[in-house]
Order: C-alpha cells, then structure tokens, then sequence
C-alpha cells in the first residue's frame, strides 16, 4: 500500500523535475564578497545566462563548487528584489571552505530553489517574531526582508538572535538599522563576552518570556541549531503560541533537492520537499527522537 | 520614585507572595544605584547581599586562565542577583559589575535568613522562587556548555 506521505514526495518531485531541470546546475559568477565574521561570508552571484533566479524566503539551493563539491546553503538575499543571488556561507568543512575562498570572478553552479518557505505574510495583521541563533540569522533574514517591504501590515515586530560572542554577530549593521529605523525590536545575546562586552549574556530562549508580543496572533519563525530551536519552540508554546503558527527551518543532508534520494528523511519526511521550513505542531514528535 | 514596598509585588521574584511577607522582605532591603563598571561584588568575598534589578544590566563575570575576563551571565530588570547569601560558606564565586547605570534593591542576606528560619513559610517561598532561578540558570549553562554555534554545529 502506498502511503498519501509517498504520494506527496512522487508529486513534489516529479513537479520539480517537470519545473526546470531541477538536477542540471547552472553556472554563476561571484561577483561581490563580503567577510561578515571571522568564519563566514556572504556571496553575491549573477546568473551566467542573465535569467535571475526566482525564490521564496526560507528556501535553499544546491550550491556547487566545481572540483569540490556540492552543498545546500539557505538563500540569505532580498526576494523581493531581482538581481544577484546571495548567499551566507559559514566556513565549516571542505566545500564551504571552498565557497567562502571563491574570489569574485569564481564560476560556481546552483541547482534550485528547492523546499518550502517561511510564508512570513501568514502575520500580516497580527505580530511576527523571529528567534534565531548562529548562522541561523542568515536564512531569516530574506522573510525579515520581505516583512519590511510591507512593515505597515504587520503590529509588533520582534526580532532575538543569539550568537557564540560579539564577534559571531552578523548583520551587525542591519540589526541597527532594523531596529532604529524598521520598527523592528531586536534583542541580542552572546553564549560568552570579553570583560568590556556591554551587552546581554545568556540564552537567546531566556528572551522569549520577557518580550511583548500577543501569543494568539503571532507567528513566529524560528532558525538556528536544532537544539535551539526546540528550546525556542518550548518557550513559545509556554508563552501560549500555538504550534501550528510556529516554523522551523530544519537541515539534514540534502543532497538531490527534490525527494528523491532519500538523504534528508527525517521519518516519514524528505526535508528538500516537505521542508526545510516546517511547523513545530509537525516537528514536535520527531524533534525528540534522536534515532531519527 | 516608587518605595520598595511598592515595588516588590511588581517583580516577576516576588510574584505571588502576600502582601505582610512582602512587608517583612522589604524591611531587609534598601534601594542601591551602581554607575557604570561599579562592581557589586568580588569573588572571594563575603556573601552577604542579595540583589534584584529594577532597571539597567549587571554582568557576572569570572576570570578565565586563556581569556581574562569573561561575561558569563548577565541580568536585567526583572533578573535576580546572587544566591550565594543562602548557602554556606556565604562566598561569592563570581564578580559582578554594572555594564549599564543600574538601580537595585539590595537585601541583606543575614537579615534574610532570620526571616526564613523565624517564619518557615517565608522560608519556603523564598527557597522555591531561588530554586526556580537556580534551574532556569542550570539549564541554560548546560546548553551553553554544548556550544550550539560553535564550528561543529
């Protein structure tokens, strides 16, 4: 018997097949790169052929290093912009490392988008928080973006990120400008800082109880480490958000994108076509499952 | 300015207490200001205070062999400073120090602990608000100790 999950998969993939040579890479110039961090850079790329990559916010593509390897990395650029492709690319292994040394001029392949989005517009007319941790602030911040090209149609605005130090923060200069001049509260903490940090040490979950926002309509999108995000999740239900308005990006091994191989199964789930973006009502009961 | 009687039922440690314990709490406490980089207290020394934050931000820090100084912890209004006046030896094992101009009420941990052992129910109350920041800070230096960001993850 086949299960309506397989007939999901079979369909995604066939539509995604069926939508564009889902598996044939197409090439890429780097043509701007910015060092955010000490381990982490954000690529812009134009489109050999001139035909600009359309995404939604949330969703990754199969970024390849020719020679090297291939690995999915989360779009981290403005989808509501057409032009260069961005991506935020934390040095962690042997193709990151080889993506984030890609000097302008450096042709790489892209194969996608791929998987779900973060549908932040779900908020329109209530409050939207993002909590995020890491890297995580990286595939938050094309919603973030979105968001703010509409901010009149959203209430409160709330933005928690976490990083390991000061020195881990991204988006130093947006996160200002956000909550200057957006409308946005952002709030930051650091896991550790030197002596003269001034700012707010602790776990970016410890946050969640002490921000104002109206748990009943609120939506709120939630991308870090796993184990962030289950905390995250947790608090959020105890401040009475439910789950099924709270969204997680979830990372396995994506390897085709389109459900195919079977690398990124998470159960009865291939996160390149159920996710990455899923809710936390969905989650829930394989997020504690360590087998899985 | 609100008085400290005022004040206490508005803070999330004193949630919940009646209003002739909040009498009695507050007659140990007195309303403290701290500029910025003023030190509470140094480790190593007599615990005898305990601090909960009206407004500003107090780190807590500890001197670390590789990389001096670091921030461990911090808390703001609404937080709860130090617990060591409650348990023996009644030793501080971190400094802490005002990263912002920080206003407190500062209680006196001996005069505290009278009041615990003189009213058991007191006592009690007391120990399950301290237990509860006890467990929050807990858990979250274990997933800290994790390094969630770090390179691996």
């Amino acid at each position: 018997m086949t299960s309506l999950a397989e007939h999901d998969h079979a369909d995604a993939a066939a539509h995604a097949l069926a939508a564009g040579d889902a598996m044939l890479p197409r090439p890429y110039r780097v043509v701007r790169t910015r060092q955010d961090t000490r381990d982490t850079v954000t690529l812009q790329l134009e489109p050999v052929d001139g035909v600009p990559l359309k995404f939604s916010a949330g969703q990754f593509t199969m970024l390849h290093a020719f020679g090297v390897g291939e690995v999915p990395i989360s779009i981290s650029g403005d989808p509501t912009k057409e032009g260069l492709l961005e991506h935020t690319i934390r040095n962690v292994g042997s193709v990151s490392g080889a993506l984030v040394a890609a000097a302008p001029g450096t042709i790489l392949a892209v194969r996608g988008p791929f998987g779900t989005g973060w549908d932040v517009s779900d908020g329109m007319g209530g409050d939207v928080v993002f909590i995020t941790g890491g890297i995580g602030l990286a595939p938050l911040r094309p919603a973030i973006l979105e968001l703010l090209a509409n901010r009149d149609k959203y209430n409160r605005v709330v933005l928690l990120y976490g990083a390991r130090t000061p020195d881990d923060i991204l988006f130093g200069d947006e996160l200002r400008k956000w909550a200057d001049r957006m409308g946005v509260v952002v709030e930051v903490t650091v896991d550790n800082g030197p002596h003269n940090w001034r700012g707010r040490v602790g776990l970016v979950t410890q946050l969640i109880p002490r921000v104002g926002f109206d748990p009943a309509h609120t939506v709120a999108l939630v991308c870090g480490p796993e184990v962030m995000m289950r905390a995250s999740a947790m608090a959020l239900r105890d401040r009475g958000v439910p789950a099924a308005s709270i969204r997680l990006s979830m990372e396995r091994n994506m390897k085709c994108g389109v459900g195919l191989c079977g690398h990124c199964q998470l159960r009865e789930l291939f996160i390149c076509v159920d996710g990455p973006v899923l809710t936390y009502e969905r989650l829930a009961p394989l997020m504690s499952r360590w087998e899985l | 300015m609100q008085t400290i009687e005022e004040y206490l039922p508005e803070h999330p440690f004193f949630a919940g207490l009646d209003q002739p314990t909040l009498e009695l709490l507050a007659g140990c406490a007195t309303n403290v200001h701290f500029n910025v980089n003023e030190v509470l207290f140094h480790e190593g020394d007599q615990a005898d205070t305990f601090y909960i934050v009206r407004k500003g931000l107090i780190a807590i820090q500890v001197q670390s062999p590789s990389a001096g100084g670091v921030v461990v912890d911090t808390a703001e209004a609404g937080g709860v400073v130090g617990w060591s006046w409650l348990v023996p030896p009644y030793r501080w094992m971190f400094d802490a120090r005002a990263s912002e101009s920080t206003s407190a009420v500062a209680f006196d941990g001996a005069c505290l602990r009278g009041k615990c052992e003189s009213d058991p129910a007191v006592g009690y109350a007391l120990m399950q608000r301290v237990a509860q920041v006890m467990f929050d800070r807990l858990e979250a230096a274990r997933l800290r100790l994790i390094d969630m960001y770090g390179s691996s993850s």
